[in-house]
């Protein structure tokens, strides 16, 4: 079904999400104060959705787009969270 | 078909390449904010419409559940991001040496 032009074309694509996640996981680490950490881990979490997206089309499988879903839940509810908690000093008043 | 969702694709993985680039380049927090939005917002919406174009050339019928995982980023991006900057306000308000 997938033409040959298309699997190096994916390919290339999980390349840069792969990059994408690493510079976010950079910033992860190096973020001088706590906020830059929440904002890098809440492009981590985007950076990591679109991946198993991508890797879905690659294997021609459909589960991946609960597990892309589910990515994306957790990715609000914990920068939602973070944020919350950075905010007030804490998560539910 | 599988061509155009591969590049559809390769266009949305590639804003999110910029957007983090941004993210590590940029200098002050409030700048930082800016770039990782192009890969929430346009990169998602091409990764997803490539999804979607190759599922429904795949099973020859349309696929569209895609449109719950963009109508989800669309809703909860902002949100994260309004309480984000706040944070990031009141928390250089309180100890503007850091």
């Amino acid at each position: 079904m997938t033409s040959d032009f298309a699997l190096p074309v994916l390919a290339a694509a999980q390349l840069l999400l792969a990059l994408a996640m690493a510079f976010a996981f950079c910033r992860l680490l190096r973020g001088p104060r706590a906020h830059d950490r929440v904002l890098a881990l809440d492009t981590l979490y985007v950076n990591a959705m679109l991946l198993i997206l991508s890797f879905g089309i690659v294997w021609a499988s459909r589960d991946f787009f609960e597990v892309a879903l589910v990515i994306g839940a957790f990715g609000f509810v914990s920068t939602a969270a973070a944020a919350k908690f950075l905010l007030r000093s804490e998560v539910i008043e | 078909m599988t061509t155009l969702a591969a590049v559809l694709v390769l266009a949305g993985a590639l804003l999110a390449f910029v957007g983090s680039l941004g993210l590590l380049r940029m200098k002050t927090f409030f700048e930082r904010v800016h770039p990782p939005t192009m890969g929430t917002t346009l990169g998602t919406a091409l990764v997803l419409a490539g999804s979607m174009l190759y599922f429904t050339a795949l099973e020859s019928r349309p696929v569209l559940h895609e449109i719950l995982i963009g109508v989800f980023m669309t809703l909860t991006t902002p949100v994260t991001y309004i309480l984000l900057g706040r944070a990031a306000l009141r928390r250089d308000r309180n100890d503007p040496t850091a």
